[in-house]
């Protein structure tokens, strides 16, 4: 590791904080809690795809032994949320229509799990059934079923930028090509599913949750049921995963929280697998056309980019989908003149949100496909064409990101080399291709999601009464990735403290300072710089005591991993323990804080904070597939993912978080896909349909980094995303390598075997026709 | 089996399971799952439930040494029978070797998979102790896991075959 030497506790491969726990099975997460006098809770949805409510009967199911409370939208607030502020538009339970095969109508506590199921089936919703729109080109024609009176046409999001003149570059540009590519609905599928319970005593609700944010829990739950943020906690037991889909309310807080008032006893509420689905908040499905001017060189003069996106019924975080989808194209190559267009539409379908890699992969699907054929047409290499426009340090976007370090160039070369691209270009057996794209994302949000002046992170450490343990206290969330592990890796280095030492409480808005949580690949950075000003903190009072202690100069005074010593004279030392003992009896707790707050960032116009941030990561993937003509099957051989992601904290952590994206790039690209009957309901509702890659179903992976000379400035101890931006390249680089093996392009996502397949049949019969 | 009958006339079966060496005796439905006996009633809760339907495997215990979802096993088919769940691998403090494993090969994120996967990996170990690669996926295809790509945990399995090897391949 390149910053091996330079730092004494991070940039090593530390275990988990969490990994003992993690084996032994006595880590708790939301589902495993039993809080006594418990009732359990679930939500009744509805059947249809748009239907009006005409009447909601809850009698027979309240007269059922055993049921505590019945509620709907009658018995809730009536004021709309939603995750984005710009579009409030959903309600604790539906008022007078349905919108989707699953949206919430009412809910029941009682005792038991059987007794729940039992209650939910003998409420009686009487539906007037309306035409519905599952497709969101339909839903914006004229004529079709209106899903919100608000949003006339079923425009969610319209945007239009212009940066530079696109039409001025089409016109001197020496080849225009224009492509269109459709994605596809995909899910997070996290393997823990959605569960929240709910106390609700002397006024203050306690919320246990399995939430990638617990500050927009507890903010969003105040909101809308008028209460303080003060007398609500939000607490985060060890969590199964999130990639997106556990930022945002899931109903089960709002439904349980109303249950808990209601019968003054704690209620569990959970999802099962296909109710998970049915929530959804996963990937949109985009329809995109791309069109790019280049000089005969093969140098982009302008890019238009004109989307569409299929919303699902509500707006979840689509507003900020939207934006991403178009915002991050131009991070990964240099031109002047970008135009987006995209309209996010309503249809009869669950709502759509944030996934890994929020908005782009798609997009960058389209794009490096795209990319491709042109260097196809002008005869080029492709690699050769990205590295003539690759983007370079120090330099701002059209849409007025700016870059900081930027190791792109360095990330193809390297994938060239490891993956003997040339070699393979030009030798592999008919049926084996190798493919490349890249990509770039955000290390976290420029912005919060609502509008505030809160830093994005704080942190607090407090030095244990002894000296010998110390802990970090922190909003921040570990969803799986790491992130207790690499902060406190971060508070011991900054402390001059051992790791092993470190203890975490994490996430819990009564115990821990204030962070947005894991999303936008944002803790390692911002979480990060508040974990690390606080460890300096506490670093500077423990070296204050040691001068007075050792009647030394405090500027004559290191700390480190837990031993303090005279620089000029080393044989003087003290341990770190003794000496935070002795401010203790002194002073009092020994504790630092921190926090953190982006510059301002982005430019001026309408949408300019989507997709701004600190600093952001590039990443290039190169992978070799294996075609079999005959059935169109896919054996992915190999991928290579180098990555530009800052300096390392935790070496093992990281690689992981790139297997871990890439394993998600890898099953959209191929085989995931929600789908839906001609009523809209969903056809593959758990796992095994959905098609979740297996063991046997990964390729080899290589995973390597690239260092800058100049660390990025912005990141403490400059360090950069790491946890989404390997989602990014697959599908683009699957498709180039599927091309090069055969001679096809599959024009929508997933490339499935069948698509292939397809591809190959018309090729042979239009050969067959020449 | 002891059956009894409720005042609805549904059926309860008295049952009694050996799980971690311990004898366990409990009154069940038919349709009582054996995943819900050692979540509920026993408090076993290191064995996970992420899908219900047989598809994610975090549910994996060990039912006479062989890997079975639990959540596919009615309770009443264990009676009689050893279960080992997460909770009894080990000897006290000390961990079994494939739990090391996983911890030093990182080979968990989130860990709700973990306990599943980790017992699939024992099932494997137990009667081969030193896998190929393509064992070791066959032995955890039925346990998905979203974190980590697979990649360590492979890695973790195959070290424990390495180890009883007694050095490095």
């Amino acid at each position: 590791m390149m910053t091996e030497g330079k730092f004494s506790v991070i940039g090593k491969s530390k275990p988990r904080i969490d990994g003992r726990v993690k084996v032994t099975g006595q880590a708790k997460y939301t589902g495993d809690l039993k809080l006594s006098n418990m009732l359990v809770g679930k939500i009744l949805t509805s059947p249809y795809a748009h239907a009006r409510i005409l009447n909601i009967d809850t009698s027979a199911a309240e007269k059922l032994p055993g049921v505590k409370a019945v509620i709907t939208h009658k018995d809730v607030p009536s004021l709309k949320y939603g995750i984005s502020p710009a579009r409030w538009d959903e309600n604790i339970f539906c008022i007078d229509k349905v919108l989707f095969v699953g949206d919430k109508v009412a809910a029941v506590a009682a005792i038991d799990e059987e007794t729940v199921y039992k209650a939910l089936a003998l409420i009686k919703v009487d539906y007037e059934i309306l035409p519905a729109v599952f497709d969101p080109i339909e839903a914006l024609q004229e004529g079709a079923p209106l899903l919100h009176e608000e949003y006339a046409g079923n425009v969610n999001t319209e945007i239009h930028q212009n940066f530079g003149d696109v039409e001025k570059a089409f016109a001197e540009a020496y080849y225009v090509r224009n492509d269109t590519f459709v994605g596809q609905r995909t899910y997070q599928c996290p393997i823990e599913p959605h569960s929240a319970i709910s106390v609700w005593e002397g006024g203050k609700l306690t919320v246990y949750s399995s939430t990638q944010s617990p500050h927009y829990f507890q903010y969003y739950i105040a909101r809308q049921f008028d209460l303080k943020m003060g007398d609500v906690r939000v607490i985060k037991p060890h969590m199964g995963g999130g990639f997106g889909g556990k930022l945002e309310p899931t109903g089960l807080e709002f439904a349980g929280a109303a249950l808990a008032m209601r019968t003054g006893r704690p209620v569990k509420m959970f999802y099962d697998r296909h109710e998970m689905f049915a929530h959804n908040r996963g990937r949109h499905k985009q329809f995109m056309k791309v069109t790019t001017g280049v000089d005969k060189n093969g140098k982009i003069l302008g890019v238009h980019a004109d989307f569409i996106m299929d919303g699902g019924a509500y707006t979840s975080l689509g507003v900020a989908t939207a934006y991403y989808a178009g915002a991050m194209l131009p991070l990964t190559y240099e031109y002047e003149n970008y135009k987006f267009d995209m309209i996010r539409a309503y249809t009869n379908l669950p709502a759509c949100g944030a996934q890994r890699g929020h908005g782009h992969p798609q997009p960058r699907y389209a794009y490096e496909s795209h990319l491709d054929m042109i260097a196809k047409d002008l005869g080029m290499d492709p690699l050769e064409l990205r590295l003539i426009n690759t983007r370079k340090r120090n330099t701002v976007t059209p849409n007025d990101f700016r870059v900081n370090s930027c190791e792109l160039e360095a990330c193809l070369i390297k994938a060239k080399e490891i993956s003997g691209w040339e070699e393979k270009r030009k030798n592999l057996p008919s049926g084996k291709g190798i493919g490349l794209a890249v990509g770039s994302f955000v290390s976290g949000a420029g912005y919060p999601i609502y509008r505030t002046d809160l830093p994005q992170a704080s942190a607090m450490i407090k030095v244990n009464e002894d000296g010998t343990s110390a802990t970090l206290y922190t909003g921040a969330v570990d969803i799986g990735q790491g992130s207790d592990t690499v902060l406190c890796q971060m508070a011991a280095e900054a402390m001059g403290f051992t790791y092993e030492q470190m203890k975490i409480v994490s996430a819990d808005t009564e115990t821990t300072p204030h962070d947005f949580g894991a999303y936008a690949s944002r803790q390692t950075l911002m979480s990060g710089a508040a974990v690390k000003q606080a460890g300096e903190e506490v670093n500077k009072q423990v070296i204050e005591m040691a001068s007075i202690m050792l009647r030394t100069d405090y500027r004559d005074l290191e700390c480190c991993e837990g031993v303090i010593w005279r620089k000029t004279d080393p044989s003087v030392t003290i341990t770190f323990a003794a000496v935070a003992r002795e401010f203790f009896v002194r002073k009092g707790p020994l504790v630092g804080k921190g926090s953190y707050t982006p510059p301002k960032l982005g430019g001026k116009f309408k949408g300019a904070p989507v997709g701004t941030s600190p600093a952001y990561s590039f990443c290039a993937q190169i992978s070799q597939v294996d075609i079999d003509e005959e059935t169109g099957e896919i054996k992915v051989e190999h991928v290579w993912d180098v990555h530009d992601c800052g300096t390392v904290i935790n070496p093992a952590l990281l690689h992981g978080q790139v297997h871990g994206a890439l394993f998600m790039g890898v099953g959209e690209a191929v085989w995931e896909e929600v789908v839906f009957d001609d009523k809209g309901k969903i056809l593959n509702a758990n796992l095994g349909e959905y098609r979740l890659p297996t063991a046997l179903d990964m390729p080899g992976i290589t995973s390597e980094l690239v260092f800058s000379a100049e660390p990025e400035p912005a990141g403490p101890w400059g360090v950069k995303e790491v946890g989404e931006g390997s989602t990014i390249p697959t599908m683009g680089c699957y498709s180039n390598a599927i091309y090069d093996a055969m001679g096809v392009r599959v024009y929508s996502l997933p490339l499935s075997y069948e698509k292939v397949w397809r591809a190959l049949k018309e090729k042979r019969e239009q050969e067959q026709q020449k | 089996m002891q059956a009894i009958q409720d005042k609805e006339g549904v059926k309860r079966y008295l049952i009694t399971l050996y799980v971690n060496g311990d004898p366990y005796t409990k009154v069940v439905k038919a349709n009582t799952l054996l995943v819900n006996v050692l979540r509920d009633e026993l408090d076993l809760t290191g064995t996970k439930k992420g899908c219900e339907l047989g598809d994610c495997g975090s549910c994996t215990v060990l039912l006479d040494g062989k890997p079975v979802n639990s959540c596919l096993v009615l309770a009443v088919e264990a009676d009689g029978r050893e279960v080992l769940t997460i909770e009894g691998l080990g000897e006290n403090e000390k961990l079994d070797p494939i739990q090391e494993a996983f911890i030093a090969n990182a080979a968990l994120q989130c860990g709700y998979c973990t306990a599943g996967m980790i017992m699939s990996a024992k099932a494997l170990l137990n009667s081969n102790p030193n896998p190929t690669e393509q064992e070791a996926r066959e032995a955890i295809a039925g346990n998905l896991c979203r974190c980590t790509g697979y990649v360590n945990i492979v890695k973790a399995i195959l070290s424990c075959g390495r180890q009883s090897k007694g050095g490095d391949e």
